[in-house]
């Protein structure tokens, strides 16, 4: 009886999606506005990264929705490991080895500069704020791994966090009164593309992220790091 | 072109199965993270930079590290 009804249910909802798939014309385009990005992005955010031009120009609005779901999600993961009893810290544990400790000397000021570099040059170059950011954490991780003793200021990578989120929407607020009074409209002059102080609000907002999302994804880490030996 | 793509394709759905049957939790994770490392390359050949960028940074190192930090934690291998 219940296999019947389970065949059943299937049946409708494979007709069902068969249906409503079957008037679609695959690879045809649908819609416009992805024709008119690639045309006029350049033009109406200054920026040549049209992905970046989408991402921080046309839908900031949905970055900043993004931003605040990856604060959540961190906030959720710290809570729960506090609650899981943490801050033990990590005694006991076994010193890295030589090559590790040495590499990470020389390459953890090496991976922070090229982080800053993705997102202070999303607006010109491929990637952007949570590239960079990413980038920036997996050098934390290195450091964590290398020398399992050291921790970064939580105070620290708290105010960098809580600073670049406000900095965001302060621009954002800004945009409202002055420029085009909308919420995060590009108040600042364009300047010349292909130049890094160009497109307005576009780096000032990448770099607010780049620093919330490295400060956040290495507080994940390190709060999961914390009495692991 | 076609030819490294499939390649990276078969590749990357090799180490997915891999990482399904491995009874070892840790060999499971590496090749999950192989998965992501070819598809950050396959993101690049695809023409996609800013996606591989993700992927490689945030699959390959971070989702990976999060889970060799869990499985220390927790146990090595499945019952």
């Amino acid at each position: 009886m219940r296999l019947a009804v389970g065949l059943i249910l299937l049946a409708v909802i494979g007709v069902g999606i068969a249906v409503s798939l079957g008037g679609i014309p695959f690879g045809a385009p649908k819609t416009v506005i992805g024709d008119h990005y690639v045309d006029s992005a350049r033009d109406d955010t200054g920026a040549t990264n049209v992905v970046t031009s989408v991402v921080v120009g046309y839908r900031a609005f949905d970055t900043l929705g993004e931003v605040t779901v990856l604060f959540v999600a961190a906030l959720g993961l710290g809570a729960v490991l506090a609650a899981a009893g943490g801050g033990g810290g990590r005694s006991g544990v076994e010193p890295a080895s030589l090559i590790l400790r040495v590499g990470n000397a020389f390459l953890f000021p090496l991976i922070l500069l090229f982080g800053a570099y993705i997102f202070s040059h999303g607006h010109l170059t491929p990637g952007g704020g949570f590239q960079g950011g990413a980038i920036i954490a997996s050098a934390f991780l290195l450091v964590y791994l290398s020398s399992p003793g050291k921790r970064i200021s939580a105070t620290r990578a708290r105010a960098t966090e809580s600073l670049s989120g406000l900095v965001f929407v302060v621009v954002g607020l800004l945009g409202l009164t002055l420029g085009a009074h909308n919420f995060l409209a590009n108040f600042l002059p364009k300047g010349v593309p292909n130049t890094l102080f160009s497109a307005g609000i576009i780096p000032v907002v990448y770099c607010a992220i780049g620093l919330k999302v490295g400060s956040e994804l290495a507080g994940v880490v390190d709060g999961l790091m914390e009495e692991t030996g | 072109m076609i030819i490294v793509v499939s390649l990276l394709v078969l590749a990357m759905l090799a180490a997915a199965v891999a990482a399904l049957v491995y009874r070892d939790l840790l060999s499971a994770v590496i090749a999950s993270c192989l998965v992501s490392l070819l598809a950050s390359i396959l993101f690049l050949f695809l023409q996609a930079p800013d996606v591989a960028m993700a992927e490689a940074s945030i699959g390959a190192a971070l989702v990976t590290a999060i889970f060799v930090i869990t499985i220390r934690r927790t146990k090595r291998y499945e019952e």
